[in-house]
């Protein structure tokens, strides 16, 4: 570790405090619906959407009827991304003449985009065509972020309202999200990264002769655009096989840096609206410090664990100083890789800028670790915040037991229902991730596409499981997962940690929404102070240490100490 | 609760409409209007011959030329389609080696890798950037201590005094932005076109 790569941290830590409070003020504005600078602009688009589509947008709805509409649209989404993926190559923009992706990718592909997952079994640019790329896919990483989004405003409103019936529009929510938010910083943030040298043609494939005479085809296309939403919906599904590593998707340390801030900014400054909505700040800062605290402890040790390097180079005439480079640019180096790794899985981004199958042992735990308590940390663009608001009820509930009283957050009382809803939001995760690792490790349809023996051909499976269930996307990517066993139960575990957890979120908003607010009083355990943020950081800790460890332990664990004694695993396929 | 199908069909076919085509469809005409040579690929052209392009790292086996990173990439065997082959830094199929800390597979390519290496500039550690494959398998740069390491060899080849290569580098490393931002690199291509137009002049 230097101390250049630790100012680096600390730098990207001071820009992210400094945007949250403006952007949180922005968002907060357009999700009440107050004008804001863009307004007169976007305002007659807006309407002309609601009237073509026939939303009402004065009519608010009952939280079941808020599921049923994000249920409907996802699933005419689902149907139209596979369309898309299977008659690809009847259709424009495909210059490659790519044939129709088959059937159980296209399920794969279509689940993994629709629920801002963004796994992909597939390499981009041999399997897509342009069309697919934009129509398709650059669609989903903006539809799966804003429904990601306007279900955190909608939970924020359980807390906010009282005795009130309905919790928003969602609709209304999903439009002025993307009209407002998610295509502003597009449309700039494209630009930017194009002068900064992202590609963004349509051209076809560039064939050049290399400087020792030997061909070299290029790979193009609209990047910049899918990029920035990539990032910024927290989506992380490449416009390339590697990824944000890939120089056009990355090229320098300046991208990457904006980059990791466009992953952060939304979930960062959704802890801001929450504060504002529920009428005090200081309760978004606290969300934000426990989510903090968690980053930070996450990137030091992957920090830590990449620099150390490879003790099995020693005795090769390698120069130890120069850390784990397996998998990793010269541009970013490790610093700035175990920063992306840790961002990325602390939200559900799931974009790599190194290769997580190559990190150390220890340093491919943490972003394990990460997506294993629910991506809470800043998270998903939405489901972030959604997910930490379900360990501060399980939190509340635990502090409510010590000292005998009925839990209450924010003024309202939690009762049997939240907690129990919480709790199920919190269970169906394991449940998915430890349940489908444990099939894939005893069935041969498993074992087999495996690239790594031994304990780390384990973490490669329970890393897409976790991966998956926690709409993540990154990969232990040695995995040959593109045949039907793994895309089927993939996209299965995809769907589950999608809505098996929103729809128990929905329903604690519902429930949140009537209840009436109580006062403060002498009793009211304060929620936004040092003791609020250390308990909800040790219920997320022991929750997911008492869940996990145990797999963990098979993985990750084995195989840092197997390194320490010097054990090497063949290769399995 | 049907009343939500029509509202659903129509945002995702107006959204289709207005993200998937508008958006980046007028990005990359502005693009083109704006920053050409970056949105085309940053492609390196010079007397109507396109070299490569500036971000994507090339293969360099000649001992007159710096070398870049180890790259994983591979190619469809042309024999047998269901097979692949390694094709180093193929820019139409970007990736690493997915190889684990503890695979024998991995040590294996390093030990051979690092005992060349060593052999050409006996007494100097090898940097690790050298042995070690890139996340993309494109990556375009490699460390500036990894370009003085085969100074040695390059200058031997071509003939010239080490100093005047190490000049060169010296020339082709880019620092860290602003002084915190990033990590030196020497971009191997720029550097390899710097070095034949010394020889041409």
């Amino acid at each position: 570790m230097t101390i250049n790569g630790w100012l680096q941290i600390a730098l990207y830590c001071a820009l992210l405090i400094l945007l949250t409070k403006p952007f949180g003020y922005y968002m907060t504005r357009v999700f009440e619906g107050v004008p804001t600078p863009l307004t007169p602009v976007l305002r007659p688009i807006e309407r002309g959407l609601y009237r073509l589509s026939g939303v009402d947008e004065t009519r608010e709805q009952h939280w079941v009827a808020y599921a049923v509409a994000m249920l409907a649209f996802t699933f005419a989404g689902f149907v139209t991304l596979y369309g898309l993926q299977r008659l690809q190559a009847a259709l424009p923009f495909n210059p490659r003449n790519f044939d129709p992706v088959s059937p159980d990718l296209s399920f794969n592909t279509s689940v993994s985009f629709v629920t801002n997952t963004n796994w992909q079994s597939y390499v981009p640019e041999t399997t897509m065509s342009y069309l697919v790329q934009m129509a398709g896919l650059t669609v989903h990483n903006f539809m799966s972020a804003a429904t990601g989004i306007a279900l955190a405003i909608a939970l924020i409103r359980g807390f906010a309202r009282r005795s009130a019936d309905t919790i928003g529009n969602f609709w209304v929510d999903l439009t002025r999200c993307t009209l407002y938010i998610l295509l502003p910083v597009s449309i700039v943030g494209t630009l930017v990264f194009v002068w900064l040298g992202v590609p963004q043609n349509l051209n076809a494939y560039t064939e050049v002769t290399t400087q020792e005479g030997a061909k070299q085809l290029i790979a193009q296309g609209p990047v910049a655009s899918q990029e920035l939403i990539k990032m910024f919906g927290t989506n992380g599904g490449g416009f390339f096989n590697a990824n944000s590593a890939h120089p056009f998707e990355n090229p320098s340390a300046l991208t990457n840096l904006l980059q990791i801030l466009l992953i952060f900014s939304i979930g960062a400054g959704l802890t801001n609206v929450f504060g504002r909505m529920v009428g005090n700040q200081r309760q978004g800062w606290a969300i934000f410090a426990v989510m903090g605290l968690l980053f930070l402890a996450g990137t030091a040790t992957t920090y830590w664990a990449e620099a150390a390097g490879n003790p099995a180079f020693a005795a090769l005439h390698v120069d130890p100083t120069g850390g784990n480079m397996e998998g990793k640019e010269v541009r970013f180096g490790i610093a700035n890789s175990a920063l992306f790794t840790t961002i990325t899985t602390d939200a559900s981004c799931g974009a790599v800028n190194n290769m997580h199958d190559s990190l150390m042992p220890l340093g491919g735990m943490v972003p394990m670790i990460n997506i294993m308590l629910g991506e809470i940390v800043y998270g998903g663009v939405g489901s972030g915040l959604y997910g930490m608001l379900l360990f501060v009820i399980v939190a509340m509930f635990v502090a409510g037991l010590m000292v005998g009283r009925t839990p209450e957050y924010l003024g309202k009382k939690l009762e049997a229902k939240e907690v129990k809803m919480a709790m199920l939001g919190i269970l169906i995760l394991p449940l998915s991730m430890l349940g489908f690792t444990a099939l894939a490790v005893v069935v041969p349809a498993g074992t087999d596409a495996m690239a790594n023996a031994g304990p780390h051909g384990f973490s490669e499976a329970l890393y897409a499981y976790v991966s998956a269930t926690g709409n993540n996307g990154s990969a232990f990517a040695g995995l040959s997962a593109n045949v039907p066993f793994w895309n089927g139960t993939l996209g299965l575990a995809m769907f589950i940690g999608r809505f098996l957890m929103i729809v128990p979120m929905l329903a604690i908003a519902g429930s949140l929404v009537r209840k009436k607010i109580v006062p403060i009083s002498a009793g009211t355990f304060p929620t936004d102070g040092g003791l609020f943020v250390g308990l909800v950081v040790g219920v997320i800790l022991i929750t997911g240490g008492l869940t996990f460890l145990p797999s963990l332990a098979l993985g990750p664990v084995v195989e840092h100490l197997a390194m320490q004694a010097g054990t090497l695993f063949n290769t399995s396929n | 609760m049907l009343q939500q199908i029509r509202p659903a069909i129509a945002t995702i076919v107006l959204m289709t409409i207005l993200t998937g085509l508008a958006y980046p469809l007028a990005m990359t005409g502005l693009a083109q209007v704006l920053f050409p040579h970056q949105a085309n690929g940053s492609l390196i052209v010079r007397d109507g011959k396109t070299l490569g392009s500036e971000l994507i790292g090339q293969h360099f086996t000649a001992a007159k030329y710096f070398h870049g990173r180890p790259s994983a990439t591979t190619d469809t065997d042309p024999n047998d389609a269901t097979k692949t082959v390694p094709a180093p830094y193929n820019a139409a199929n970007s990736g690493g080696s997915n190889l684990g800390p503890t695979s024998q597979a991995l040590v294996d390519r390093v030990k051979a890798d690092a005992a060349a290496l060593a052999e050409e500039n006996p007494g100097h550690a090898v940097p690790v950037d050298l042995v070690t494959a890139s996340a993309s398998g494109l990556d375009p740069d490699i460390s500036p201590a990894a370009a003085l390491f085969q100074i040695p060899r390059v200058a031997k080849a071509r003939e010239l005094a080490e100093d005047r290569v190490r000049q060169l580098v010296a020339a082709q490393t880019t620092p860290r932005i602003a002084g915190i931002v990033g990590e030196p690199h020497v971009n191997v291509l720029q550097l390899n076109l710097a070095l034949d137009a010394l020889g041409a002049r």
